[in-house]
Protein backbone atom coordinates (compact mmCIF):
# COMPACT_ATOMS: atom_id res chain seq x y z
CA UNK A 1 0.00 0.00 0.00
CA UNK A 2 1.29 3.37 -0.81
CA UNK A 3 0.66 5.73 2.05
CA UNK A 4 1.38 2.60 4.31
CA UNK A 5 3.85 4.59 7.04
CA UNK A 6 2.98 8.19 5.98
CA UNK A 7 2.37 10.53 8.49
CA UNK A 8 -0.30 13.40 8.18
CA UNK A 9 2.22 15.86 7.15
CA UNK A 10 3.71 13.63 4.63
CA UNK A 11 -0.02 12.85 2.73
CA UNK A 12 -0.20 16.72 2.44
CA UNK A 13 3.13 17.05 0.81
CA UNK A 14 1.67 14.09 -1.04
CA UNK A 15 -1.43 16.30 -2.47
CA UNK A 16 0.75 19.13 -2.46
CA UNK A 17 3.05 17.86 -5.16
CA UNK A 18 -0.06 16.65 -7.48
CA UNK A 19 -1.55 20.37 -7.62
CA UNK A 20 0.07 22.08 -10.80
CA UNK A 21 -0.85 25.48 -9.87
CA UNK A 22 1.00 24.94 -6.77
CA UNK A 23 3.96 23.09 -8.14
CA UNK A 24 4.44 25.58 -10.77
CA UNK A 25 4.55 28.60 -8.43
CA UNK A 26 6.66 26.90 -5.89
CA UNK A 27 9.05 26.24 -8.54
CA UNK A 28 8.75 29.81 -9.64
CA UNK A 29 9.57 30.44 -5.77
CA UNK A 30 12.46 28.60 -5.82
CA UNK A 31 14.21 29.78 -8.50
CA UNK A 32 13.72 33.08 -6.95
CA UNK A 33 14.95 32.11 -4.26
CA UNK A 34 18.30 31.01 -5.78
CA UNK A 35 18.40 34.30 -7.43
CA UNK A 36 18.07 36.13 -4.50
CA UNK A 37 20.88 34.11 -2.70
CA UNK A 38 23.15 34.08 -5.88
CA UNK A 39 22.93 37.88 -5.95
CA UNK A 40 22.81 38.78 -2.36
CA UNK A 41 26.03 37.15 -1.97
CA UNK A 42 27.40 38.18 -5.81
CA UNK A 43 26.16 41.87 -4.18
CA UNK A 44 27.79 41.88 -0.65
CA UNK A 45 31.48 40.53 -2.27
CA UNK A 46 31.19 43.69 -4.81
CA UNK A 47 30.78 41.28 -7.92
CA UNK A 48 29.57 43.24 -10.90
CA UNK A 49 27.76 40.15 -12.76
CA UNK A 50 25.57 40.88 -15.22
CA UNK A 51 26.88 44.44 -14.05
CA UNK A 52 27.77 47.03 -11.36
CA UNK A 53 23.79 47.67 -10.01
CA UNK A 54 25.24 50.71 -8.78
CA UNK A 55 27.98 52.17 -11.38
CA UNK A 56 26.42 55.40 -13.22
CA UNK A 57 27.00 56.11 -16.88
CA UNK A 58 25.60 59.20 -17.76
CA UNK A 59 26.19 59.24 -21.24
CA UNK A 60 24.29 55.79 -21.26
CA UNK A 61 21.21 57.42 -19.12
CA UNK A 62 17.57 56.15 -19.73
CA UNK A 63 18.35 53.70 -22.36
CA UNK A 64 15.30 51.33 -23.70
CA UNK A 65 16.06 47.23 -23.37
CA UNK A 66 18.86 46.68 -26.11
CA UNK A 67 21.82 43.42 -26.32
CA UNK A 68 23.56 45.23 -23.99
CA UNK A 69 21.36 46.59 -21.50
CA UNK A 70 18.60 43.45 -21.18
CA UNK A 71 15.67 45.58 -19.65
CA UNK A 72 17.11 49.22 -20.27
CA UNK A 73 19.02 51.36 -18.03
CA UNK A 74 17.73 54.48 -16.04
CA UNK A 75 18.13 58.08 -15.49
CA UNK A 76 21.68 57.34 -14.19
CA UNK A 77 23.05 55.22 -16.69
CA UNK A 78 22.55 51.99 -14.39
CA UNK A 79 22.10 48.76 -15.63
CA UNK A 80 18.08 47.88 -14.50
CA UNK A 81 18.67 44.16 -14.85
CA UNK A 82 21.52 43.99 -12.41
CA UNK A 83 19.47 46.66 -10.04
CA UNK A 84 16.82 44.13 -10.29
CA UNK A 85 18.88 40.98 -9.30
CA UNK A 86 20.75 42.53 -6.89
CA UNK A 87 17.47 44.08 -5.26
CA UNK A 88 16.05 40.34 -4.53
CA UNK A 89 17.44 39.32 -1.56
CA UNK A 90 16.34 42.60 0.43
CA UNK A 91 12.62 41.51 -1.35
CA UNK A 92 12.90 38.04 -0.16
CA UNK A 93 14.77 38.52 3.50
CA UNK A 94 11.79 41.21 4.38
CA UNK A 95 9.58 38.66 3.22
CA UNK A 96 11.04 35.39 4.98
CA UNK A 97 12.37 37.62 7.68
CA UNK A 98 9.66 39.47 8.67
CA UNK A 99 6.94 36.30 8.53
CA UNK A 100 9.18 34.57 11.03
CA UNK A 101 9.26 37.94 13.58
CA UNK A 102 5.43 38.00 13.39
CA UNK A 103 4.62 33.90 13.21
CA UNK A 104 6.91 34.10 16.67
CA UNK A 105 5.00 36.36 18.28
CA UNK A 106 1.41 35.02 16.96
CA UNK A 107 2.03 31.61 18.02
CA UNK A 108 2.98 32.08 21.28
CA UNK A 109 0.44 34.86 21.48
CA UNK A 110 -2.40 32.79 20.19
CA UNK A 111 -1.41 29.66 22.01
CA UNK A 112 -1.27 30.90 25.39
CA UNK A 113 -4.88 32.68 25.18
CA UNK A 114 -6.14 29.75 23.57
CA UNK A 115 -4.77 27.06 25.58
CA UNK A 116 -5.13 28.84 29.36
CA UNK A 117 -8.00 31.04 28.27
CA UNK A 118 -10.12 33.08 31.18
CA UNK A 119 -8.41 36.31 31.97
CA UNK A 120 -5.23 35.53 30.08
CA UNK A 121 -7.53 35.29 27.11
CA UNK A 122 -9.37 38.43 27.43
CA UNK A 123 -6.05 40.80 28.30
CA UNK A 124 -4.00 39.22 25.09
CA UNK A 125 -6.83 39.55 23.02
CA UNK A 126 -7.75 42.88 23.56
CA UNK A 127 -4.22 43.77 23.10
CA UNK A 128 -4.80 42.21 19.56
CA UNK A 129 -7.89 44.27 19.17
CA UNK A 130 -6.17 47.66 20.14
CA UNK A 131 -3.36 46.67 17.64
CA UNK A 132 -6.07 45.77 14.72
CA UNK A 133 -7.52 49.25 15.17
CA UNK A 134 -4.60 50.98 14.22
CA UNK A 135 -4.02 51.37 9.98
CA UNK A 136 -0.92 49.32 9.90
CA UNK A 137 0.83 50.63 6.66
CA UNK A 138 0.89 54.28 8.82
CA UNK A 139 2.48 52.62 12.12
CA UNK A 140 4.88 50.92 9.94
CA UNK A 141 5.77 54.44 8.40
CA UNK A 142 5.54 56.19 11.42
CA UNK A 143 7.58 53.53 13.17
CA UNK A 144 10.53 53.48 10.71
CA UNK A 145 10.32 57.22 10.39
CA UNK A 146 11.06 57.48 13.84
CA UNK A 147 13.55 54.15 14.05
CA UNK A 148 15.86 55.20 10.61
CA UNK A 149 14.85 53.16 7.80
CA UNK A 150 16.98 50.42 7.55
CA UNK A 151 16.64 46.81 6.65
CA UNK A 152 16.58 45.85 10.18
CA UNK A 153 14.03 48.26 11.25
CA UNK A 154 11.87 47.53 8.91
CA UNK A 155 12.24 43.49 9.07
CA UNK A 156 11.40 44.17 12.12
CA UNK A 157 8.52 46.48 12.28
CA UNK A 158 6.61 44.58 9.65
CA UNK A 159 6.76 41.79 12.03
CA UNK A 160 6.01 43.64 15.07
CA UNK A 161 2.83 44.84 13.85
CA UNK A 162 1.94 41.90 11.24
CA UNK A 163 1.20 39.41 13.86
CA UNK A 164 -2.16 39.22 15.20
CA UNK A 165 -4.19 37.56 12.25
CA UNK A 166 -2.03 34.90 13.28
CA UNK A 167 -1.97 35.15 16.98
CA UNK A 168 -6.19 34.85 16.51
CA UNK A 169 -5.65 32.12 14.35
CA UNK A 170 -3.80 30.20 16.21
CA UNK A 171 -5.71 31.23 19.23
CA UNK A 172 -9.32 29.54 17.63
CA UNK A 173 -7.26 26.68 16.52
CA UNK A 174 -6.00 25.58 20.32
CA UNK A 175 -9.65 26.91 21.26
CA UNK A 176 -10.77 23.72 19.30
CA UNK A 177 -7.76 21.17 19.90
CA UNK A 178 -7.85 21.88 23.51
CA UNK A 179 -11.01 20.09 23.96
CA UNK A 180 -10.03 17.24 21.48
CA UNK A 181 -9.78 13.78 22.87
CA UNK A 182 -5.99 13.42 22.43
CA UNK A 183 -5.38 16.51 24.33
CA UNK A 184 -7.16 14.80 27.43
CA UNK A 185 -6.23 11.37 26.97
CA UNK A 186 -2.63 13.35 27.61
CA UNK A 187 -3.60 15.19 30.15
CA UNK A 188 -4.70 11.55 31.51
CA UNK A 189 -1.32 10.46 31.48
CA UNK A 190 -0.01 13.31 33.46
CA UNK A 191 1.59 15.07 30.90
CA UNK A 192 2.55 18.98 31.71
CA UNK A 193 0.57 21.75 29.88
CA UNK A 194 3.86 22.83 28.13
CA UNK A 195 4.40 19.29 26.43
CA UNK A 196 0.86 19.26 25.84
CA UNK A 197 0.97 23.18 23.91
CA UNK A 198 4.57 22.17 22.00
CA UNK A 199 4.18 18.28 21.13
CA UNK A 200 0.26 17.93 21.15
CA UNK A 201 -1.83 20.65 20.02
CA UNK A 202 1.02 22.53 17.79
CA UNK A 203 1.58 19.85 15.26
CA UNK A 204 -1.83 19.48 14.86
CA UNK A 205 -2.58 23.27 13.88
CA UNK A 206 0.57 22.95 12.26
CA UNK A 207 -0.63 23.33 8.33
CA UNK A 208 -3.33 26.57 8.95
CA UNK A 209 -0.10 28.11 10.73
CA UNK A 210 1.94 27.20 7.91
CA UNK A 211 -0.50 28.33 5.30
CA UNK A 212 -1.16 31.61 6.76
CA UNK A 213 3.30 32.14 7.16
CA UNK A 214 3.16 31.58 3.80
CA UNK A 215 0.97 34.39 2.55
CA UNK A 216 2.08 36.59 4.66
CA UNK A 217 5.48 36.59 2.48
CA UNK A 218 3.86 38.39 0.11
CA UNK A 219 2.09 40.92 2.56
CA UNK A 220 5.54 41.77 3.47
CA UNK A 221 7.26 42.34 0.10
CA UNK A 222 4.33 44.30 -0.92
CA UNK A 223 4.81 46.17 2.41
CA UNK A 224 8.33 46.85 1.77
CA UNK A 225 8.21 47.69 -1.68
CA UNK A 226 5.46 50.72 -0.99
CA UNK A 227 7.78 51.77 1.56
CA UNK A 228 10.69 51.85 -0.69
CA UNK A 229 8.23 53.61 -3.44
CA UNK A 230 7.68 56.51 -0.61
CA UNK A 231 11.05 56.77 -0.16
CA UNK A 232 10.97 55.20 3.60
CA UNK A 233 12.13 52.01 2.56
CA UNK A 234 16.22 50.53 2.07
CA UNK A 235 18.23 53.64 1.47
CA UNK A 236 19.37 54.34 -2.05
CA UNK A 237 22.19 53.42 -4.19
CA UNK A 238 21.09 49.85 -2.28
CA UNK A 239 18.70 48.77 -5.10
CA UNK A 240 15.50 47.44 -4.11
CA UNK A 241 12.40 46.68 -6.25
CA UNK A 242 10.16 49.32 -4.78
CA UNK A 243 13.00 52.10 -5.00
CA UNK A 244 13.60 51.34 -8.49
CA UNK A 245 10.31 52.15 -8.86
CA UNK A 246 10.28 55.41 -6.75
CA UNK A 247 13.06 56.52 -8.85
CA UNK A 248 11.87 55.78 -12.37
CA UNK A 249 8.53 57.48 -11.42
CA UNK A 250 9.75 60.52 -12.77
CA UNK A 251 10.50 59.21 -16.15
CA UNK A 252 7.23 57.32 -16.54
CA UNK A 253 6.01 58.68 -19.68
CA UNK A 254 9.30 58.46 -21.70
CA UNK A 255 11.12 55.42 -19.71
CA UNK A 256 8.13 52.50 -19.38
CA UNK A 257 10.84 49.91 -18.45
CA UNK A 258 12.04 51.45 -15.37
CA UNK A 259 8.21 51.00 -14.13
CA UNK A 260 7.50 47.68 -15.92
CA UNK A 261 10.09 45.38 -15.12
CA UNK A 262 10.38 45.85 -11.47
CA UNK A 263 6.50 46.58 -11.16
CA UNK A 264 6.25 42.47 -12.81
CA UNK A 265 8.79 41.25 -10.62
CA UNK A 266 6.87 42.59 -7.70
CA UNK A 267 3.81 41.57 -8.71
CA UNK A 268 4.86 37.90 -10.13
CA UNK A 269 6.83 37.15 -7.22
CA UNK A 270 3.65 38.01 -4.91
CA UNK A 271 1.74 36.02 -6.69
CA UNK A 272 3.60 32.76 -7.13
CA UNK A 273 3.63 33.13 -3.29
CA UNK A 274 0.01 33.41 -2.66
CA UNK A 275 -0.91 31.01 -5.48
CA UNK A 276 1.66 28.71 -3.44
CA UNK A 277 0.04 29.34 0.08
CA UNK A 278 -3.54 28.49 -1.42
CA UNK A 279 -2.11 25.12 -2.87
CA UNK A 280 -0.86 24.59 0.25
CA UNK A 281 -4.38 25.56 1.74
CA UNK A 282 -5.74 23.09 -0.38
CA UNK A 283 -3.36 20.47 0.60
CA UNK A 284 -3.68 21.03 3.84
CA UNK A 285 -8.03 20.85 4.29
CA UNK A 286 -8.51 18.12 1.63
CA UNK A 287 -9.49 15.36 4.30
CA UNK A 288 -10.49 12.66 1.45
CA UNK A 289 -8.22 10.83 2.21
CA UNK A 290 -7.91 11.17 6.51
CA UNK A 291 -10.07 8.36 7.28
CA UNK B 1 1.69 2.43 53.75
CA UNK B 2 -0.73 0.84 55.54
CA UNK B 3 -1.73 -2.66 53.95
CA UNK B 4 -5.53 -2.57 54.96
CA UNK B 5 -5.75 0.78 52.98
CA UNK B 6 -8.39 0.80 50.09
CA UNK B 7 -6.73 1.78 46.90
CA UNK B 8 -9.37 4.33 46.36
CA UNK B 9 -11.81 5.76 48.72
CA UNK B 10 -14.16 8.30 47.86
CA UNK B 11 -16.21 10.55 50.14
CA UNK B 12 -19.12 12.56 49.64
CA UNK B 13 -17.62 13.74 46.33
CA UNK B 14 -19.52 16.29 44.67
CA UNK B 15 -18.85 18.30 41.52
CA UNK B 16 -20.59 20.96 40.12
CA UNK B 17 -20.67 23.39 36.75
CA UNK B 18 -21.27 26.29 36.65
CA UNK B 19 -22.12 28.14 33.24
CA UNK B 20 -23.93 31.33 32.31
CA UNK B 21 -26.77 29.09 31.30
CA UNK B 22 -27.02 27.53 35.19
CA UNK B 23 -25.97 25.89 37.95
CA UNK B 24 -25.56 21.89 37.49
CA UNK B 25 -24.71 19.47 40.36
CA UNK B 26 -23.29 16.55 38.04
CA UNK B 27 -22.48 14.56 41.31
CA UNK B 28 -24.37 15.12 44.55
CA UNK B 29 -22.59 14.14 47.43
CA UNK B 30 -21.26 10.15 46.26
CA UNK B 31 -19.36 7.78 48.11
CA UNK B 32 -17.36 4.54 47.57
CA UNK B 33 -14.36 2.17 48.25
CA UNK B 34 -12.44 0.27 45.93
CA UNK B 35 -10.00 -2.32 47.22
CA UNK B 36 -7.15 -3.42 45.47
CA UNK B 37 -7.44 -5.79 42.90
CA UNK B 38 -11.07 -5.34 42.39
CA UNK B 39 -13.56 -4.51 39.53
CA UNK B 40 -15.85 -1.93 40.17
CA UNK B 41 -18.33 -1.10 37.47
CA UNK B 42 -20.61 2.44 37.85
CA UNK B 43 -23.79 1.89 35.59
CA UNK B 44 -25.92 4.18 35.14
CA UNK B 45 -27.64 6.62 31.36
CA UNK B 46 -26.19 8.90 30.14
CA UNK B 47 -25.75 12.61 32.20
CA UNK B 48 -26.02 10.27 35.68
CA UNK B 49 -22.70 11.77 36.39
CA UNK B 50 -21.14 8.70 35.69
CA UNK B 51 -18.08 10.07 33.06
CA UNK B 52 -17.96 12.93 36.00
CA UNK B 53 -16.52 10.89 38.45
CA UNK B 54 -14.48 8.98 36.29
CA UNK B 55 -12.81 12.28 35.17
CA UNK B 56 -12.61 13.87 38.53
CA UNK B 57 -11.00 11.17 40.23
CA UNK B 58 -7.84 12.75 38.72
CA UNK B 59 -9.82 16.20 38.67
CA UNK B 60 -9.00 15.72 34.52
CA UNK B 61 -12.34 18.43 34.03
CA UNK B 62 -11.69 21.71 33.48
CA UNK B 63 -12.23 23.91 36.39
CA UNK B 64 -14.34 26.27 35.52
CA UNK B 65 -16.91 25.76 34.40
CA UNK B 66 -16.13 22.38 37.04
CA UNK B 67 -15.95 22.96 40.60
CA UNK B 68 -14.87 20.40 43.49
CA UNK B 69 -17.31 21.44 46.23
CA UNK B 70 -17.19 19.06 49.04
CA UNK B 71 -15.68 15.56 49.40
CA UNK B 72 -12.00 13.83 49.17
CA UNK B 73 -10.84 11.51 46.62
CA UNK B 74 -8.41 9.18 48.54
CA UNK B 75 -6.21 6.85 46.22
CA UNK B 76 -3.89 5.18 48.05
CA UNK B 77 -4.21 7.08 51.12
CA UNK B 78 -3.71 10.81 49.93
CA UNK B 79 -6.36 13.27 48.85
CA UNK B 80 -6.15 13.78 44.82
CA UNK B 81 -8.09 17.25 45.30
CA UNK B 82 -5.40 18.40 48.07
CA UNK B 83 -2.61 16.98 45.31
CA UNK B 84 0.24 19.81 43.97
CA UNK B 85 0.16 20.00 39.96
CA UNK B 86 3.41 17.95 39.74
CA UNK B 87 2.12 15.21 42.50
CA UNK B 88 -1.26 15.42 40.37
CA UNK B 89 0.70 14.30 37.42
CA UNK B 90 2.29 11.67 38.55
CA UNK B 91 -0.67 10.17 39.59
CA UNK B 92 -2.01 10.77 36.29
CA UNK B 93 -1.16 7.60 34.12
CA UNK B 94 1.29 6.25 36.97
CA UNK B 95 -1.32 5.82 39.32
CA UNK B 96 -4.80 5.96 37.47
CA UNK B 97 -5.00 5.42 33.88
CA UNK B 98 -7.59 6.18 31.15
CA UNK B 99 -9.25 4.48 28.57
CA UNK B 100 -11.69 6.35 26.55
CA UNK B 101 -14.82 5.93 24.53
CA UNK B 102 -13.76 7.06 21.51
CA UNK B 103 -10.36 5.87 20.44
CA UNK B 104 -10.39 7.12 16.73
CA UNK B 105 -10.06 10.46 18.29
CA UNK B 106 -8.20 9.51 22.15
CA UNK B 107 -5.15 9.15 19.43
CA UNK B 108 -2.99 11.73 18.37
CA UNK B 109 -3.02 11.78 14.75
CA UNK B 110 0.22 13.50 13.73
CA UNK B 111 2.32 10.38 15.93
CA UNK B 112 2.74 6.79 15.12
CA UNK B 113 1.93 4.66 18.03
CA UNK B 114 5.23 4.17 18.81
CA UNK B 115 5.96 7.01 19.90
CA UNK B 116 2.88 7.88 21.23
CA UNK B 117 3.44 4.85 23.71
CA UNK B 118 6.97 5.87 24.03
CA UNK B 119 5.85 9.17 25.70
CA UNK B 120 4.10 7.42 27.98
CA UNK B 121 6.75 4.88 29.35
CA UNK B 122 8.86 7.62 29.69
CA UNK B 123 6.41 9.89 31.47
CA UNK B 124 6.19 7.16 34.02
CA UNK B 125 8.99 4.92 33.71
CA UNK B 126 12.34 6.84 32.64
CA UNK B 127 14.55 3.78 34.00
CA UNK B 128 13.31 2.22 30.85
CA UNK B 129 15.77 1.77 28.74
CA UNK B 130 14.76 -0.34 25.40
CA UNK B 131 11.68 1.73 24.54
CA UNK B 132 10.99 0.36 21.23
CA UNK B 133 10.87 -3.16 23.51
CA UNK B 134 8.54 -2.25 25.76
CA UNK B 135 6.76 -0.71 23.24
CA UNK B 136 6.24 -4.25 21.49
CA UNK B 137 6.04 -5.87 25.03
CA UNK B 138 2.47 -3.99 26.18
CA UNK B 139 1.53 -4.41 21.90
CA UNK B 140 1.42 -7.68 21.96
CA UNK B 141 0.04 -7.85 25.73
CA UNK B 142 -3.24 -6.34 24.02
CA UNK B 143 -3.03 -8.80 21.53
CA UNK B 144 -1.77 -6.79 19.05
CA UNK B 145 -0.44 -9.17 15.85
CA UNK B 146 3.06 -8.02 14.58
CA UNK B 147 3.32 -5.16 16.65
CA UNK B 148 7.14 -4.46 15.58
CA UNK B 149 5.38 -3.84 12.57
CA UNK B 150 2.04 -2.13 13.72
CA UNK B 151 3.93 0.41 16.22
CA UNK B 152 4.78 2.26 13.46
CA UNK B 153 1.56 2.89 12.09
CA UNK B 154 -0.43 6.14 12.62
CA UNK B 155 -3.88 6.11 14.27
CA UNK B 156 -5.64 6.65 10.74
CA UNK B 157 -4.04 3.22 9.17
CA UNK B 158 -5.78 0.90 12.38
CA UNK B 159 -9.35 -0.44 12.45
CA UNK B 160 -11.29 0.87 15.73
CA UNK B 161 -10.90 -2.06 17.57
CA UNK B 162 -7.23 -2.18 16.68
CA UNK B 163 -6.83 1.65 18.23
CA UNK B 164 -8.64 1.00 21.33
CA UNK B 165 -6.10 -1.73 22.16
CA UNK B 166 -3.16 0.74 21.28
CA UNK B 167 -4.77 2.73 23.52
CA UNK B 168 -5.36 -0.24 26.20
CA UNK B 169 -1.87 -0.59 25.72
CA UNK B 170 -0.68 2.81 26.35
CA UNK B 171 -2.59 3.09 29.83
CA UNK B 172 -0.77 0.11 30.80
CA UNK B 173 2.63 0.76 29.83
CA UNK B 174 2.60 3.21 32.66
CA UNK B 175 1.96 0.14 35.19
CA UNK B 176 -1.03 1.78 36.94
CA UNK B 177 -2.67 0.55 40.24
CA UNK B 178 -6.19 1.73 38.76
CA UNK B 179 -7.07 1.39 35.38
CA UNK B 180 -10.34 3.52 34.45
CA UNK B 181 -12.03 2.46 30.97
CA UNK B 182 -15.05 5.28 30.42
CA UNK B 183 -17.11 3.15 27.95
CA UNK B 184 -14.20 1.76 26.42
CA UNK B 185 -16.40 -0.77 23.81
CA UNK B 186 -19.27 1.80 23.22
CA UNK B 187 -18.00 2.98 19.73
CA UNK B 188 -16.93 -0.73 18.59
CA UNK B 189 -18.85 -2.87 17.05
CA UNK B 190 -20.20 -6.32 18.88
CA UNK B 191 -18.01 -8.76 17.61
CA UNK B 192 -15.15 -6.35 19.41
CA UNK B 193 -16.45 -5.36 22.35
CA UNK B 194 -16.88 -8.79 23.37
CA UNK B 195 -12.77 -9.36 22.40
CA UNK B 196 -11.79 -5.81 23.98
CA UNK B 197 -13.79 -6.89 27.13
CA UNK B 198 -12.27 -10.59 27.34
CA UNK B 199 -8.83 -9.05 26.69
CA UNK B 200 -9.66 -6.15 29.94
CA UNK B 201 -10.58 -9.09 32.19
CA UNK B 202 -7.72 -10.96 31.24
CA UNK B 203 -4.59 -8.11 31.70
CA UNK B 204 -6.95 -7.13 35.18
CA UNK B 205 -5.70 -10.67 36.29
CA UNK B 206 -2.52 -10.65 34.54
CA UNK B 207 -1.32 -7.54 36.01
CA UNK B 208 -3.13 -7.73 39.30
CA UNK B 209 -4.73 -4.26 38.68
CA UNK B 210 -7.74 -2.49 39.26
CA UNK B 211 -10.87 -1.69 37.42
CA UNK B 212 -13.22 1.01 37.32
CA UNK B 213 -15.80 0.09 34.29
CA UNK B 214 -17.60 3.00 33.10
CA UNK B 215 -20.75 1.47 31.44
CA UNK B 216 -24.40 1.96 30.26
CA UNK B 217 -24.92 -1.64 29.72
CA UNK B 218 -25.49 -4.33 32.46
CA UNK B 219 -25.17 -6.62 30.33
CA UNK B 220 -21.16 -6.57 29.93
CA UNK B 221 -20.34 -6.53 33.76
CA UNK B 222 -21.11 -9.53 35.04
CA UNK B 223 -18.35 -11.45 33.50
CA UNK B 224 -16.07 -8.46 34.18
CA UNK B 225 -16.70 -6.98 37.68
CA UNK B 226 -16.99 -7.84 41.66
CA UNK B 227 -19.10 -4.91 42.19
CA UNK B 228 -21.60 -2.42 40.45
CA UNK B 229 -22.36 0.99 41.74
CA UNK B 230 -25.79 2.20 40.15
CA UNK B 231 -25.93 5.98 39.47
CA UNK B 232 -28.97 8.28 38.86
CA UNK B 233 -29.28 11.94 38.57
CA UNK B 234 -25.36 12.42 40.55
CA UNK B 235 -26.07 10.03 43.10
CA UNK B 236 -25.19 6.41 44.08
CA UNK B 237 -28.64 5.02 44.53
CA UNK B 238 -27.06 1.10 44.70
CA UNK B 239 -24.11 -0.78 45.61
CA UNK B 240 -23.14 -3.84 45.81
CA UNK B 241 -21.68 -7.08 44.42
CA UNK B 242 -22.42 -7.51 41.32
CA UNK B 243 -23.85 -11.03 41.48
CA UNK B 244 -26.06 -9.65 44.30
CA UNK B 245 -27.58 -6.44 42.18
CA UNK B 246 -27.93 -8.26 38.96
CA UNK B 247 -29.66 -10.97 40.61
CA UNK B 248 -31.76 -9.21 43.45
CA UNK B 249 -31.91 -5.21 42.51
CA UNK B 250 -32.85 -3.34 45.02
CA UNK B 251 -33.84 0.54 43.82
CA UNK B 252 -36.39 0.70 41.40
CA UNK B 253 -34.12 2.57 38.87
CA UNK B 254 -31.67 -0.45 39.26
CA UNK B 255 -34.43 -2.52 38.40
CA UNK B 256 -35.88 -0.54 35.21
CA UNK B 257 -32.27 -0.48 34.09
CA UNK B 258 -32.33 -4.41 34.37
CA UNK B 259 -35.26 -4.55 32.55
CA UNK B 260 -34.00 -2.65 29.40
CA UNK B 261 -31.74 -5.27 28.79
CA UNK B 262 -33.84 -6.99 25.85
CA UNK B 263 -33.71 -11.30 26.78
CA UNK B 264 -33.29 -13.67 24.14
CA UNK B 265 -36.82 -15.78 23.13
CA UNK B 266 -38.58 -12.84 25.13
CA UNK B 267 -41.79 -11.85 23.11
CA UNK B 268 -42.69 -7.97 23.44
CA UNK B 269 -43.83 -5.69 21.10
CA UNK B 270 -42.11 -2.73 22.32
CA UNK B 271 -38.55 -2.21 24.36
CA UNK B 272 -38.60 -0.88 27.50
CA UNK B 273 -38.17 2.69 28.58
CA UNK B 274 -37.73 3.99 31.83
CA UNK B 275 -40.94 5.41 33.60
CA UNK B 276 -38.99 8.13 35.97
CA UNK B 277 -42.48 9.25 37.51
CA UNK B 278 -42.17 5.64 39.25
CA UNK B 279 -38.31 6.31 41.08
CA UNK B 280 -38.46 8.21 44.05
CA UNK B 281 -36.19 11.25 43.98
CA UNK B 282 -34.44 11.85 47.16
Amino acid sequence: MKNEFLSPGQRMMQRFRRDRIGMISSVFVAMLFIVAVTFGALSLLDVPFPADPNLTNLAEKLQPPSASHWLGTDNLGRDVLARLLHGAYISLSVGFVAVFVSLAIGVAVGAVSGYFGGWVDNVLMRVVDAIMCFPTFFLILTAVALLGPSLLNIIVVIGLVSWTGTARLVRAEFLTLRESEYVRAARGLGQNSWAIIFRHILPNAAAPIFVTAVLGIPDAILTEAGLSFLGFGVQPPQATWGNIISDGKSYILDAWWLILFPGLAIFVSALAFYLAGDALRRAASSKSETQ
Amino acid sequence: MSTNLPLLEVRDLRIRFRAESGVTDAVRGISFVLEKGEALAIVGESGSGKSVTALGLTRLLPTPPAEFVSGEILFEGRDVLKLSPPELRKVRGGGIAYVFQEPSTSLNPVYSIRSQIAEAIRLHRPEVEDIDAEVVHWLDAVGIVNPAQRMRDYPHQLSGGMQQRAMIAMALSCQPRLLVADEPTTALDVTIQAQILEQLRELRKRFDMSLILITHNFAIIRNLCDKVAVMFRGEIVEFGSAEEVLRNPQHPYTRALIDCIPKLGEHRKRLHTIDYSKIPTS
